[in-house]
């Protein structure tokens, strides 16, 4: 029997070993490495490339990740709740609103962030609807700001805040809801004291999906950004591409994968206390 | 006032679901301190009739009155009622303390502390408090559920099948409990229920349901020994219908001689002779083919299957429904 269930396990793990650990090994390798004189590997062995993350101007892109990250994952949270909340009390139909939740995943993410390019642009839906509508004279500025990069990326996660949410929500007992109101809950003080502590491990799981993508995210800072408001994941674009500087490219993949990994733990942590 | 009249009362209580009557006219009236029964099988519509009472769903027509008032238009939390669910919905992420104090601190209440700590000592789960649902036994839980109901002093606290979660051994115990319970608080239960010796053994009076309807409203000892319609008589335990009249099992007598004059009698020969532990249980079949059960004391000695005898019972013991033809 145990060795049935290696056997099963067997193929997952060579795609792990290949796709991943592998690769993550050789990630962790070149982080030690020095870059070649044409942008290639080169000797020394160095702890340069660590040290030079400490930079304020790689700290201020950290820190502007962090905060882009959080901020989407608060507004997602916000956003998906009540939608979540309401499809879970949707009946018979909540099956087809999930599918509705999910169709943005039928075009490729690449191609629906340069429809928000359109959107927003000087010449774009807006703007000009504004416009003619004689309510302003000059075109906002909405494309290529921090705003445009946090609209981009709630608009991307929110799928994944809902979906979690919902789950959770549509577990939780008809029942709990009946006896809090019977008790004398007004709905409101339902829904704070028993429908939102229910749903934590919900919410919990969706903020991890949306926060750690949103970490790493690139295209949407290079596109809605415009390159102004670089994350860490155009940051680790960069160094592979135009800068030819894998090793450092590499400590920065490694720091930010360690930093997430790190807030996972912590979250798991208060996870674990809560249900004891 | 409120001990001159009926704590709760029920005026042609009546909800339609698309396709089905759920309740359909069923009146009654709840004295104060009353341990009533609403007893049924399943789909009777005694549940709906307590989620109507809650305020969980609205009646499709009638009038419910909780002290002299109209409370059909008031939210679940502006009723003065309280409800042990089946499954007792406890708060999972609450300890029996939280639970406890839920209503109350909604309800704004004063001395919440003293409160909470005298209703545990009520249900006896002192030292508990602090534990969550999921690390308390069954009928811990229950005990919970009833302590987060009585702490508010609702005029009615509703329970909706509370035995049915237990299991079968503890039963029986709780019950005794629930009844000591109850006289000690003096505070009106209404209890739905499938199980006829449950609702017996527990309630003052009991309400019979059966397709949406009352069909009869009595103390046990009315219902039980003068039902008034066929289905009462047969819902609240085993009738042999012989001549239009029904006769329960323990009052079906069995003689291996002919009985004295004045009795009603039957001969018969015995099929079968079960040992029950506190009785026996004799089936015997009629000349007419129909098996008839009685039980008789064990001390009264045993019967062989294809032994002749005679059937008999007491005039008085006969249930007859004149009212159904």
């Amino acid at each position: 029997m145990k060795r049935l269930r290696r056997a099963f396990l067997a193929p997952a793990w060579a795609v792990i070993g290949a796709l991943f650990l592998g690769p993550l090994a050789l990630v962790g390798l070149y982080s030690f490495l020095t870059r070649g004189a044409y942008g290639g590997l080169g000797q020394p062995w160095t702890l340069e490339n660590y040290t030079r993350l400490l930079d304020p101007l790689y700290g201020a892109i950290l820190v502007r990740s962090f905060l882009m990250a959080g901020a989407a994952t608060a507004v997602c949270l916000l956003l998906a709740f009540p939608v979540a909340l309401w499809i879970a009390r949707a009946g018979p139909r909540r099956n087809l609103y999930l599918q509705l939740v999910i169709i943005p995943f039928w075009t490729s993410f690449l191609v629906r962030t340069y429809a928000w390019m359109f959107l927003l642009r000087d010449t774009g839906l807006f703007n000009t609807a504004l416009q003619a509508l004689g309510l302003i004279d000059e075109p906002l500025p909405l494309l290529y700001t921090p705003g445009a990069v946090l609209l981009g990326l709630v608009y991307g996660f929110l799928p994944f805040m809902v979906l979690p949410v919902y789950a959770a929500l549509e577990r939780i007992d008809r029942n709990l809801l009946e006896a809090s109101a019977d008790l004398g809950a007004r709905p409101w003080a339902t829904l704070t004291r028993i429908v939102i502590p229910l749903s934590a491990p919900g919410i919990r799981a969706g903020a991890v999906l949306v926060f750690i993508p949103c970490l790493g995210a690139y295209l949407t800072p290079d596109l809605l950004g415009g390159g102004k408001q670089i994350m860490i994941g155009n940051l680790i674009q960069n160094q592979f591409t135009t800068a030819r500087d894998w090793p450092f490219g590499s400590a920065v993949s490694l720091a930010l994968m360690l930093a997430a990994m790190a807030l996972l733990v912590l979250f798991a942590r208060r996870g674990a206390k809560e249900l004891l | 006032m409120s001990n001159v009249g009926p704590v709760l009362e029920l005026r042609n209580l009546t909800k339609d679901y698309p396709g089905h009557r759920a309740l359909d006219g069923v009146s009654l009236e709840a004295p104060p301190g009353a341990f009533y029964a609403l007893l049924g099988p399943s789909g009777c519509g005694k549940t709906t009739t307590l989620r109507l009472i809650a305020g969980f769903e609205p009646p499709t027509a009638g009038d419910i009155f909780l002290d002299g008032e109209r409370i059909n238009d008031r939210r679940p939390y502006e009723r003065n009622v309280s409800t042990v669910f089946q499954n007792y919905a406890l708060f999972p992420h609450l300890t029996v303390r939280g639970n406890v104090e839920y209503g109350l601190r909604r309800r704004g209440f004063d001395g919440l502390e003293r409160r909470v700590r005298e209703v545990l000592e009520l249900v006896q789960l002192t030292g508990k408090d602090s534990r969550y649902p999921s690390e308390i036994s069954g009928g811990e839980r229950q005990r919970a559920a009833l302590a987060r109901s009585l702490v508010l002093a609702p005029d009615v606290l509703l329970l909706d099948e509370p035995l049915s979660a237990l299991d079968p051994n503890l039963r029986k115990q709780v019950r005794a409990e629930l009844k000591q319970l109850q006289r000690r608080v003096g505070i009106t239960f209404l209890f739905v229920t499938h199980d006829q010796e449950e609702a017996l053994s527990l309630s003052d009076r009991v309400a019979v349901m059966h397709r949406g309807r009352i069909e009869q409203i009595g103390a046990p000892e009315d219902v039980y020994l003068r039902p008034r319609t066929r289905f009462v008589a047969s819902f609240l335990g085993a009738v042999n219908w012989l001549d239009g009249a029904g006769i329960r099992p323990e009052a079906t007598r069995i003689s291996r001689t002919a009985p004295a004059a004045g009795t009603r009698s039957l001969p018969a020969t015995v099929e079968r002779c079960v040992f029950l532990g506190n009785c026996l249980q004799v089936e015997a079949r009629l000349a007419t083919g129909q098996t008839v059960v009685a039980e008789t004391s064990r001390l009264d000695g045993g019967f062989t299957a294809g032994e002749s005898v005679h059937l008999w019972w007491r005039a008085a013991d006969e249930l007859l429904f004149p009212a159904e033809g």
